[in-house]
């Protein structure tokens, strides 16, 4: 166990953990973020992202002692109001079936749009492959980026 | 108007009464422990007034509606309150809904599953608005001293035109609470719905965006502890020992012990399927400690001898199930399959004389398709939230099938079913797999084990090697032609581990004179379950793709070949018990003809045809695919729908799209194997599920308008599709395709997967 400094939503956080912990846990566990969901554990499915210094990151592989010095956001804080643009975006396309991927799915969107905000059809396929949605909400998906996008 | 008797049976507006005066609190929870904001405090009521067991309404005029059914993504928590809020003539914007909790006592049928919700929700759901606003009525009736008859309704608003006067619901809500449910009432006419057939968004829209607790996984209470579990590594296997040393002393780690979820003389259900009955249990404080302690276990496994058992049918019929023994490899079950293929099958339906014209046939076409075991690999993965004290237990967790588990839990704590509080989670994703909900027993047994409140979490490994897969199946289908290459006869022989896929009774069978279906199957102890359109999620892709390259062999048009059976099918049917509308049928096939353009084909486009009648619905689909860059792309899919009324269009147009991509990922990729019982991939990064680079470009759902009461949709947009992809890539290729998932074949031809 370790005590770690962490910054979290803009927020100040201190967490005692084992330093191996993924973030995925220390966010669901210790801190009561559960919007960050658990799919696979081995980073393949999506789930789980979240940004760390503004990129989109699987927490599932991210111990909490790597962390310190970076600025994380996760679902809870990606806008004050759940108003950002990629969420304005999934509602008008009524995008979530299930829900469950969606948070990881709207992260990934939202970084991708920060680094490129007219994004082609090809590059949102890139940006997003590594989301897996069970309940195949892709187009709307696409279509809420590319919405989002011009929302900017 | 329809009138509507309410004594059909129908717990749920008939007690009234009886539940005004006491009985169990429905947790009004704000979705599972959000808490409202200020804004929506300011605008909630000082007291509501409960008037059925869906429709709760304020002294302002809000109202609440209780979603019975289990939420697992098909949006029935959207629209199936739409019935009951289009019923009751209230303005959609001051609806909110609230999941309900299982509640027999309340609520029929809290079941999602077989497509069946919006079906047999219809009349119900719609009686218990009209109820409810026949007693607002009759309220404003005794308070103005007009006639009920006088009386309008309209947006949550009652009108006297006579007298001028009006009132919102709210304030004749306290006094209709206290008032005799009609024994009739008139239901709306389609042509009046201002709600049903009108988009609205999905209630839990903004929660599922901003990333709110709304999953059994999300749930956390004061003292909560939590565990992961430890199963058999293969098929055919048990618990012999663990080293409960071998975990002791980690960190964080509480107790390791067995659980055993049923007892010896428990009578199993027909939901009771379940791979591994004893598992191994590990508690701690955390997740991601007990993962890791579950690493560590050291435990021993031995092969299971044959078991036997009574279970109980779908309809309630006892039959024995024997589960045999050993550990079981899918070439063995390819290589038992072909010799099947070879023999005789039970003969489920015959019309005409199919041998003798087989016999005569100038020309005999065979072709043998295939399919593998498939996991669910819904995304989150099997857990559930369980507090049991003493003779009480509440659990909280992901299931489809609440009233299938009770009695399962109810013997395995001992504790009677009334003192058992299932509340229902929305759940991520289902597709069958949830109505097998083992996961609640063992996270009750778990907690009553430890006396403190627990969560149990599935890892992925776990949830993917537990069973519960859709079965391996085998169809053979063979046409005798004459010499002017008319279709003389039709041969379908099928089955699969454990079951056959067949149904007898669809299509193409009474529209063809000499019909022969036979069916097989062979046990395993590997489980299977409910997989979105069970059977038909198979046998509609080898039977479409057979009509396909018969069509083909014939020279006809496979849409023009189509209609012309089921013209025939229409006119004069062959046999008895053919289980479809032949018109219907056609019906969308012309809407999908029409839709996708299919007789104006565009250069390098290859497109594909299939149409399926499954869970009362039609449907027809038309897939695209370009070939780029030596890769296949699925450029465009049009459906075409007959699932009668549509209650939440583009809800419904959703649904339909991620059927589609579904069919298209477990058509090109989706395979369980084993190796001496062990499931041979475990994680997503060995089984290839689909992702937005393979997902079609463009997808087009389209409906019948009609007026014929609603059917099932979440799953008739599924099989057809598997056909429709297989017909489209052989046009683009040359070749077909009569084994899944074609992604290795695709691969074998040198083109890019």
């Amino acid at each position: 166990m370790a005590t770690y400094n962490l910054t979290i939503n803009g927020k100040s956080l201190q967490v005692d953990a084992d330093p191996n912990t993924p973030m995925l846990w220390v966010l669901r566990d210790h801190l009561d973020l559960v919007g960050t969901k658990f799919g696979c554990g081995i980073a393949q499915c999506g789930a789980c992202t979240i940004h760390l210094d503004g990129n989109a990151v699987r927490s599932c592989q991210l111990p909490v002692s790597a962390v310190e010095n970076s600025e994380i956001t996760t679902i809870e804080g990606l806008s004050g109001e759940g108003d950002h643009p990629v969420q304005k975006a999934w509602i008008e396309h009524d995008v979530p079936q299930c829900g469950y991927c969606q948070a990881g799915q709207i992260m990934s969107a939202a970084a991708l749009l920060k680094n490129n905000p007219t994004p082609s059809d090809e590059d949102i396929d890139n940006a997003m492959n590594g989301n897996i949605c069970r309940c195949g909400t892709y187009t709307r998906i696409k279509a809420a980026v590319k919405t989002a996008s011009q929302n900017l | 108007m329809t009138t509507v008797n309410t004594k059909i049976n129908r717990r749920s507006f008939l007690k009234v009464s009886a539940l005004a005066g006491g009985g169990m609190v429905l947790s009004f929870s704000w979705l599972a422990g959000c808490k409202p904001t200020a804004k929506e405090m300011l605008a909630m009521p000082k007291e509501w007034f409960e008037l059925n067991s869906y429709i709760k309404i304020g002294d302002n005029g809000l109202i609440t509606i209780y979603s019975p059914n289990p939420e697992f993504g098909s949006n029935v928590k959207t629209s199936m309150p739409m019935l009951v809020a289009e019923e009751l003539d209230v303005d959609w914007k001051n609806v909110m809904v609230e999941q309900a909790d299982f509640y027999p006592e309340r609520f029929d049928r809290q079941f999602t599953g077989g497509s069946q919700g919006i079906r047999q929700g219809w009349k119900p759901l719609r009686t218990a608005g009209a109820t409810a606003k026949a007693m607002l009525v009759a309220a404003a009736a005794q308070t103005w001293n007009v006639p009920a008859s006088e009386i309008t309704t309209s947006n949550g608003e009652i009108t006297h035109a006579g007298s001028g006067k009006k009132a919102g619901y709210g304030e004749m809500a306290s006094l209709a609470a206290t008032l005799e449910v009609p024994e009739e009432v008139e239901l709306k006419e389609i042509k009046d719905f201002k709600i049903i057939g009108n988009s609205k968004k999905n209630v839990d829209g903004q929660k599922i965006v901003t990333g709110k607790p709304m999953y059994a996984l999300d749930k956390k209470v004061e003292g909560m502890k939590y565990a992961a579990i430890v199963h058999p590594p293969a098929f055919g296997m048990k618990l012999k020992s663990f080293d409960k040393e071998s975990i002791s002393g980690m960190p964080g780690i509480m107790d390791v012990f067995s659980i055993n979820i049923f007892k010896d003389d428990y009578a199993r259900n027909f939901f009771d399927t379940t791979t591994f009955p004893e598992i191994v249990a590990i508690v701690g404080n955390s997740t991601w400690e007990v993962m890791q302690a579950k690493k560590n276990l050291k435990a021993e496994w031995e092969e299971a001898p044959k078991s036997e058992f009574m279970a109980a049918g779908f309809g309630g019929n006892a039959t024995e199930v024997t589960v045999p023994a050993g550990l079981e490899n899918t070439s063995s079950h390819k290589a038992r399959m072909a010799e099947y293929i070879q023999k005789p099958g039970n003969i489920l339906r015959r019309d005409g004389d199919p041998e003798g014209q087989f016999k005569k046939a100038h020309k005999v076409i065979e072709r043998t398709y295939s399919a593998p075991f498939l996991a669910h690999n819904t995304m989150e993965p099997m857990n559930a939230f369980a507090h049991v004290q003493g003779d009480k237990a509440e659990i909280y967790g992901p299931t489809q099938a609440p009233e299938m588990i009770r009695g399962t839990i109810e013997q395995a704590l001992g504790i009677p079913k009334e003192n058992i509080q299932i509340n229902l989670a929305r759940m991520g994703g289902g597709f069958g797999r949830r109505a097998y909900s083992h996961h609640l027993v063992e996270a009750a047994l778990i907690s009553q084990k430890i006396q403190a409140p627990v969560k149990m979490v599935y890892t992925r490994e776990d949830d993917m090697s537990a069973g519960v897969y859709r079965p391996t199946y085998s169809a053979t289908y063979r046409a005798a032609l004459d010499e002017n290459n008319k279709l003389l006869a039709f041969h379908v022989k099928a089955g699969g581990i454990p079951e056959s896929p067949i149904h007898a009774n669809r299509f193409p069978a009474g529209a063809i004179e000499n019909y022969l279906a036979e069916g097989w199957d062979l046990p395993s102890n590997i489980t299977i379950g409910a997989f979105r359109a069970p059977r038909s999620n198979f046998i509609a892709g080898a039977e479409q793709s057979f009509l396909d390259e018969l069509a083909e062999e014939m020279g006809k048009d496979p849409i023009e070949f189509r209609l012309e059976l089921l013209k025939r099918a229409e006119m004069d049917p062959v046999g008895e018990n053919n289980d479809y509308v032949p018109s219907r049928y056609a019906g969308v096939l012309e809407l999908v003809r029409e839709k996708s353009n299919w007789n104006s084909p565009q250069a390098n486009v290859h497109r594909g045809v299939s149409a399926y009648f499954c869970h009362n619905s039609y449907v027809a689909e038309v897939v695209d695919t370009v070939v780029k860059d030596n890769k296949p792309v699925v450029e465009s899919v049009y459906a075409a729908v007959d699932c009668g009324v549509v209650v939440n269009p583009d809800a419904a147009a959703n649904m339909g799209e991620g059927a589609i991509v579904d069919g298209i990922g477990n058509a090109f990729f989706g395979e369980m194997a084993f190796e001496n019982g062990a499931p041979t991939k475990t994680n997503f990064d060995k089984y290839r599920m689909i992702r937005h680079r393979e997902a079609p470009k463009k997808i087009e759902v389209h409906f019948v308008e009609n007026t014929e009461d609603p059917t099932g949709l979440g799953e008739p947009l599924f099989p057809p599709v598997f056909a429709a992809l297989a017909n489209s890539l052989y046009k683009a290729t040359g070749k077909r395709y009569y084994e899944q998932p074609f992604a290795p074949q695709l691969e074998m031809q040198n083109l890019r997967m």
